[in-house]
């Protein structure tokens, strides 16, 4: 499998607070990564260093290629970030939500797409002028995903997706990643506070500790390592 | 007496829709600036009176005909309110509101100056393209300027609901004003989408001075009240709700000629016409009272 | 330098800037003096604005009415307004009327702040924009008592301190009067008549703002949740807030009147509202130094609108004749901008400029020198 995505010695700081001292990682097409850490460790920092909504030093390739600017570009780069808090257009229906997914794409197969999404979740075009700001909590995770999608992005990017959601909800999101990665092939790095759960979704984890990589290894290396599990996922 | 009442009341209904019309684009305009950029611009209307000088220019002193001149100040508007935003709001665009309530202060007096400077100030007369014909409608006399002004008042601010709904460029622009760190996000490139909300906003502008000066005469100062009009309508509308704009320039214009109207036959005979602004900002000032967020806008939930 | 040295490098240039006051008049026309004293007059406005949006983060657009308020009644108690029909008589000396101006500026600045706790930012700014528009007309509705669209004349009363100047010998020079044993031009003691309360207000404002009010007043801006749960109880320092710079700018409008000698509806425009809250961002939101060049904006506007180049800014010294002594950029200042507009013009580019380099106002730029000189003695710990 070739590399998509490649960190090398990322550093990312916030004012006077370094997140990120020294971050690098890998990640090969068609796998599912999840970054694991206590609160504070830079998970979302990489994310954010990844999509270029934070400035960062070090180097950072996408496929073989440089990955610079703002997160304008990393989007027409195929990169699609679902952040913390999922980022849903609240003034806007289901369906615009939808849409913008698409903005940066030129082909005619928009609308195509539209139908294929609601594949995975059919309540999307029966409620498409729904305002998304009344969705629940879990529906709007969805949305987010699923405007994600729109992009027919290289790598996906999602940000603590369990967050605020009940549990039954949680796992039928990674379900769904999960059947992504393993039908269409989707390329996901996804940064969670739940490890449990992230490591049962993933093939490969790397562990944040204060900026920086303390841990790597397989998901299920990971999980079945009891001293590992408490020591660095709190379970 | 009840005929010539109701002929005078269809009258100032009439009017008042007319002047409300202007109302309403200027209240559009200050409505979209103020969702993406979060300041009331109040160099709105003397951008729009250099809008009305600058077609004035090009009619009296280049010998175009109205229509042309016209079209070419609406884009000259265009892409002067895309160059105001660029040079002038984005560099304090991320600092507090006041500071960029100020910029606007200082483009309001530089723009008014350079209108006097280039000009002089003394008023000048732009035509109506509506000419100065008036109609006989069952005994209400109505001028074809301002049937001509409630039509294109009206025309545009479909064309920019259209606009806004129905294109990708629409959603992009609302998506920028309403969640800029998301917009990003999905690729749209936030600037440039407030910069093209200023360049509309300017070209609301526009319109609405050139349907201004034809009746009150082109001066410096004339969109100086239209402004306070304007500004009361945003935000009886609801000052983050572009329908609620234009809703809130009409009942404004509408209302404030009611008020006149019942002053003629007995009732509010105090009401002067000096005391036109402040009624208009009174009235407000009483729905806010009630309803905080306007007429359609939303309540302002304070995140503890 | 520790706090205490801190507190006494300020001090000292506060006094360097009491004497530089005092001593200004000896350097400058007689008829500069009285331009500077409008300078004092609006300080004194922007002190009490900056209290209300400075340090509780309430926006008024409407300064300029309660100003009027004040105005109209020191000119009222001055002149009376019995020769239009109304109750009052005349005869109070102009000093004395100053403090009932404040006064009955601040009763109204506290019964507005009630009503006006229920609105905030956008929809604050909007209500003060219509007081401020809808005073003209009020005023002039009840003509009994404000003399209507003609105003009150105070020029030539007694109760004018000066109006009983004499011109001497030289025709030339302007008239004087003795007053305490000195002897004054009008225009100087109008200076020295503004820039004395303006000192005093500025030190009044200091004394507010350090003690528990003044932090209670910063507290309901940064955060109104957490001054409400530290036990700060929002309408009372809200609509103290407004009553004091209410006062204030009553105090100013009073002085105004009588460095104008009358005063009418269209004396306390809706611009000057606007304007008053341009100085205070230009002279620096929630500090006091910077304010004196918000008031210098504030007081040479309406100069420039009217069409005057900015020749009038400079000391007299500094322009011989028909030319002015720095080179280059002094002429261009001079005659370049003099035809009507071009005035207007440099003075809203200065206004964006200023907004782009000093986002803090001007007195965000003195606090930095300030930390620059008190902190060049600490030692840095990195």
């Amino acid at each position: 499998m070739k590399t998509l995505l490649e960190l090398d010695s990322v550093a990312a700081r916030y004012g006077p607070v370094q997140a990120l001292s020294d971050v690098s990682l890998v990640v090969r097409e068609g796998e599912v990564v999840a970054v694991l850490g206590a609160n504070g460790a830079g998970k979302t920092t990489t994310l954010r260093a990844i999509s270029g909504t934070v400035s960062r030093s070090g180097a950072i390739e996408l496929d073989g290629k440089p990955l610079k600017g703002g997160p304008e570009t990393a989007a027409k780069s195929g990169i699609a970030h679902v952040p913390e808090g999922r980022g849903t257009f609240v003034d806007l229906t289901v369906t615009e939500n939808l849409k913008l997914g698409a903005y940066t794409r030129r082909d005619r197969s928009v609308r195509a797409d539209l139908t294929r999404i609601a594949e995975y979740f059919p309540w999307m075009t029966e409620r498409g002028g729904q305002r998304a700001g009344t969705l629940s909590g879990g529906e709007q995770q969805m949305l987010a995903l699923g405007r994600a999608l729109m992009s027919r992005p290289r790598l996906l990017l999602l940000d603590e997706p369990s967050l605020g959601l009940a549990p039954m909800i949680v796992r039928e999101f990674f379900r769904i990643v999960r059947q992504l990665n393993e039908d269409e092939g989707l390329t996901v790095l996804v940064v969670e506070q739940d490890a449990r759960i992230a490591l049962r979704a993933s093939q490969r984890a790397y562990v944040l500790e204060v900026g920086r990589v303390a841990l790597t290894g397989s998901s299920g290396e990971l999980e079945g390592d009891e001293s590992i599990r408490r020591s660095y996922l709190g379970y | 007496m009840i005929a010539a009442a109701f002929t005078d009341f269809m009258q100032q209904v009439v009017s008042g829709l007319a002047s409300g019309g202007i109302y309403a684009l200027l209240a559009l305009a200050l409505v979209i600036i103020h969702r993406s950029t979060g300041v009331i611009n109040f160099a709105q209307g003397e951008m729009a009176t250099l809008s009305a000088y600058i077609a004035w220019a090009l009619i009296v002193h280049h010998s175009w005909s109205y229509w042309p001149a016209f079209a070419a100040t609406l884009v000259i508007s265009f892409f002067g309110g895309i160059g105001i935003h660029t040079a002038i709001i984005r560099p304090v665009e991320s600092g507090s509101v006041l500071r960029i309530v100020i910029v606007t202060i200082g483009l309001l007096v530089a723009i008014n100056g350079f209108v006097v400077w280039q000009w002089s100030g003394e008023p000048q007369q732009l035509q109506s393209p509506f000419g100065t014909e008036v109609y006989d409608v069952g005994g209400v006399v109505v001028a074809a300027h301002d049937i001509g002004t409630i039509t294109v008042a009206l025309g545009i601010v479909l064309l920019l609901g259209a606009l806004f709904r129905f294109t990708k460029v629409g959603l992009a622009l609302r998506a920028a004003a309403v969640n800029p760190e998301e917009a990003r996000l999905v690729g749209v490139r936030v600037s440039w989408m407030l910069g093209l909300g200023w360049g509309l906003a300017a070209l609301l502008g526009g319109v609405a001075g050139m349907l201004t000066a034809p009746t009150v005469g082109l001066d410096p100062n004339m969109m100086a009240a239209v402004l306070i009009y304007s500004f009361a309508a945003a935000v009886l509308g609801g000052i983050d709700s572009p329908i609620g704009a234009v809703v809130g320039g009409l009942l404004i214009g509408v209302l404030l000629n009611m008020l006149s109207f019942l002053s003629q036959y007995g009732m509010f005979d105090w009401f002067t016409e000096e005391l036109r602004l402040p009624m208009a900002l009174l009235i407000i000032l009483a729905v806010l009272l009630i309803r905080p967020q306007g007429i359609l806008g939303r309540p302002e939930v304070k995140r503890v | 330098m520790t706090p205490r040295e801190q507190r006494i490098f300020g001090f000292a240039v506060f006094a360097a800037f009491v004497v530089f006051v005092f001593v200004l008049p000896q350097f400058i026309s007689d008829f500069r003096a009285r331009d500077y004293a409008y300078v004092g007059i609006y300080l004194i406005a922007l002190l009490g604005l900056n209290i209300l949006t400075g340090y509780t983060g309430q926006i008024s657009l409407g300064h300029g009415a309660f100003m009027a308020i004040g105005g109209y009644t020191t000119a009222i108690l001055m002149a009376g307004n019995e020769q239009f029909g109304g109750p009052v008589p005349s005869g109070m000396q102009d000093i004395w009327t100053l403090p009932i101006a404040g006064l009955v500026a601040g009763l109204f600045g506290l019964a507005f702040g009630l009503p006006a706790l229920r609105l905030s930012g956008l929809y604050l700014a909007l209500a003060t924009f219509a007081v401020a528009v809808a005073m003209p007309s009020t005023v002039k509705r009840f003509e009994e008592y404000t003399g209507g669209g003609e105003g009150i004349q105070l020029f030539g009363l007694p109760e004018l301190t000066g109006s009983n100047a004499v011109a001497p010998a030289d025709p030339n020079a302007p008239a004087t009067f003795e007053l305490l044993g000195l002897t004054f031009t009008q225009n100087d003691w109008m200076y020295y008549l503004a820039w004395s309360i303006a000192l005093g207000a500025f030190a009044g404002a200091w004394l507010i703002l350090r003690g528990r009010t003044g932090r209670a007043f910063r507290a309901v801006r940064d955060s109104e949740t957490a001054a409400v749960s530290s036990g700060v109880s929002l309408a009372r320092y809200k609509t103290l807030a407004f009553g004091i710079s209410a006062a204030y700018a009553g105090v100013a409008g009073g002085l105004f009147a009588i460095a104008s000698a009358f005063v009418n509806p269209d004396t306390f425009p809706v611009a000057l509202s606007i304007f008053l809250l341009v100085g205070i961002v230009v002279g620096g939101l929630g500090g006091l130094s910077g304010l004196v060049v918000g008031a210098i904006f504030v007081a040479f506007l309406p100069l420039w609108a009217q069409g005057q180049d900015l020749g009038s800014l400079l000391p007299d010294s500094v322009i011989q004749g028909d030319t002015v002594s720095i080179p280059i950029l002094g002429d261009f200042l001079f005659k370049g901008t003099s035809a009507p507009g071009g005035p207007a013009i440099v003075y809203g580019i200065v206004l964006i400029l200023l907004m782009f380099v000093l986002p803090n106002g001007v007195g965000g730029l003195f606090r930095r020198i300030g930390q620059v000189i008190t902190n060049r003695r600490y030692s840095r710990s990195k």
